[in-house]
């Protein structure tokens, strides 16, 4: 039998999601039996390399880039898992959505005393930012939600083994939090 | 006097005459899901998180008298469907970002989406812009987390009995004001009790925010409203 | 007055005695106040009216009840089409999303905000309504809309929040094919995120465009 394929990805997030996945500790080891990685930064591949089962996207979108690697998860995973409070409402990041991006730029490259040439990033090889941070589920559709800042290694856990191994997901209490 | 006979959810229930369908319940042990209600407040019944069916009526049951022979049904499917609702509403109406904030363990919102197993609300982020603004020397009013429960309003007094906290506007417009001179003289004891009325993180005491640690917050290890169905049990 | 109930209940239903005064305005020929019986047929009203070609009749007003033109015959009484008086006439020319959308922006102006359901839930159900009319609305979002308004209609404290969906409510269940016409049935999910309008505010100020990859 061929394992599971799971691909992930940090989107407009810290990564700190990804260290909840390694945070399984000794599973990992279990983990790695049960699924294969394809794109993602553990293994670091770059690029999708076969059709994958699972995509686990941490982050919400918050520049060009960022749609641009979610619409190609969802090309390329038959399931997408919006992992963290980032993914699924936009999280710290979202606190800009409040203020216009032009003033967000202008504070962080022209107005900010640490920035030596004030210039606004315009390469164009740099994404473009947009005007707020966006949820997943508002730009793909999104399968599945774990909650949490980051979601706790037995909520990942919990939740990996429930999906590849096709059961239902039992959630206890202390499984959903938001911080 | 005699007692009034009524049922919830099918289980046999007493209450005082002029007792509301909340009280009763609370008095035999029942929890009803509840929000803007606060003890020793007036209720407001404006989060309507608390409605039960009576026949085929809804009522919000802080502020609804129980009746002789009423059927009132409470833990029912859809109408847990429905608070589950009015709880993603507040999520999305506001901008609560809890790994942000203060109030999150202790959070009676928060705690309802836990009891609801809120994995994403079903409504869109609205992503509203308001304000934080300073209260007397002790307070926060953090405007994107209020839930206009009314608490503050109804609870928040001066030693001379005069409210400090006021509603203004309408529709999706309307918000928490407060009167200036009146919070200038509110003390850092009365700054905790506001606080602590309050039941999200918009009105913050200064200097106390994330005192307690991770895993010892009143919602950590045991849902909402399970010190009822502990008893009960 | 001289004449006695009896009298007047000769006139109108069993359940519905006597006479209504129904104000009817909207797209007919001669708007105005009639009194009428009870039971009268809403073809007749609009016969009188002169707006026999409408396709549609809000009675009962913004939170009553809206009919198609297959329901002209049913009466206006306590027992089948209750009024507090009001009869709007929509002529074939209407937009009937816009005058749906009209009432949803009516009922959010008048909320006065003090409980969730109306408060929040109305202008959500709003805002389904716009994805709805643009296109990118499917066959799960007519059940969401539903099943909110169903929600908001039960939860709310007064009469405004209580009835506010109906507009929405009552079009669905009449004029069920206008929404079905609006839906994707061969989506089960579409966006309504625009890269391009998104990145449009950074892009002017640097100057950046999308490349190709991005406009699939």
């Amino acid at each position: 039998m061929t394992k599971p394929i799971i691909a992930t990805a940090s989107l407009a997030g810290c990564f700190g999601c990804h260290m909840s996945v390694l945070d399984i500790d000794a599973k990992i080891l279990q983990l790695i039996e049960l699924v294969e990685f394809n794109k993602s930064p553990i293994d670091d591949i770059k690029t999708f390399t076969k059709p994958c089962d699972v995509g686990l996207i941490e982050g919400g979108c918050g520049n060009s880039e960022n749609v641009e690697v979610l619409r190609d998860f969802r090309k390329n995973c038959k399931a997408l898992v919006a992992v963290g409070e980032c993914a699924i409402m936009g999280g710290l990041p979202a606190m800009r959505n409040g203020i216009p991006i032009q003033e967000c730029l202008e504070e962080a490259y022209l107005r900010c005393p640490t920035v030596d040439d004030k210039i606004i990033p315009n390469d164009e090889e740099l994404p473009i930012s947009l005007d707020k941070v966006y949820p997943l589920h508002e730009i793909v559709k999104i399968d599945y939600f774990l909650p949490g800042c980051p979601p706790s290694a037995d909520l990942i856990w919990e939740a990996l083994t429930a999906l590849v191994g096709g059961k239902p997901l039992g959630l206890t209490y202390n499984l959903i939090k938001f911080d | 006097m005699n007692k009034i006979k009524f049922t919830i959810d099918g289980k046999e229930c007493f209450a005082e005459p002029g007792q509301t369908i909340m009280e009763a319940a609370k008095a035999n042990g029942v929890y009803i899901p509840a929000l803007c209600r606060y003890e020793g407040l007036k209720p407001a019944g404006s989060c309507r998180v608390c409605t039960v069916r009576v026949g085929r009526g809804h009522m919000a049951a802080c502020t609804q008298p129980v009746a002789e022979g009423m059927v009132v049904e409470n833990i029912v499917p859809d109408l847990e469907d429905m608070r589950k609702s009015l709880i993603e509403m507040l999520f999305v109406e506001g901008n609560h970002l809890c790994p942000t904030c203060q109030k999150s363990g202790n959070c009676e919102l928060q705690a309802l989406a836990y009891r609801y197993q809120m994995l994403v609300p079903r409504f869109p982020y609205q992503f509203p812009v308001r304000q934080v603004e300073p209260v007397g020397p002790h307070l926060l009013l953090e405007q994107n987390r209020c839930i206009q429960c009314l608490r503050c309003v109804r609870g928040v007094k001066t030693t001379d009995g005069k409210a400090v906290f006021g509603s203004v506007k309408r529709s999706g417009k309307k918000k928490i004001a407060f009167d200036r001179d009146l919070a200038a003289g509110l003390s850092a004891d009365a700054a905790k009790k506001a606080m602590d009325q309050c039941p999200v993180g918009a009105l913050l005491k200064k200097e106390i925010g994330f005192m307690v640690p991770i895993g010892k917050r009143k919602f950590d290890q045991k849902p909402i409203g399970s010190e009822f169905e502990d008893k009960r049990s | 007055m001289d004449r006695g109930a009896g009298w007047f209940k000769l006139m109108g239903t069993p359940k519905s005695a006597g006479t209504k005064l129904l104000s009817v305005s909207g797209d007919c020929a001669r708007p105005g106040v009639y009194e009428v019986a009870f039971g009268l047929k809403v073809q007749d009203l609009l016969k009188m009216a002169g707006g026999l070609d409408a396709q549609a009749v809000q009675v009962g007003g913004p939170s009553g009840t809206c009919i198609s033109r297959g329901q002209f015959e049913r009466k206006l009484c306590f027992e089948d089409l209750p009024t507090g008086g009001s009869v709007i006439v929509i002529g074939p020319q209407r937009d009937l999303f816009e005058a749906i959308h009209n009432f949803m922006d009516f009922f959010i102006e008048e909320s006065c905000g003090w409980c969730v359901p109306c408060r929040a839930g109305n202008i959500l159900l709003k805002k389904k309504l716009e994805k709805i009319t643009s296109g990118k609305g499917t066959a799960k979002d007519l059940q969401e809309i539903e099943s909110w308004g169903k929600t908001i209609k039960a939860m709310s404290r007064c009469g405004l929040g209580q009835t506010s969906p109906n507009p929405i409510l009552t079009t669905l269940q009449n004029f069920r094919e206008m929404y079905e016409a609006k839906v994707r049935n061969d989506k089960d999910f579409i966006s309504e995120f625009d890269l391009a309008a998104a990145v449009k505010a950074a892009s002017s100020l640097t100057g950046q465009k999308l490349t190709e990859a991005h406009h699939e």
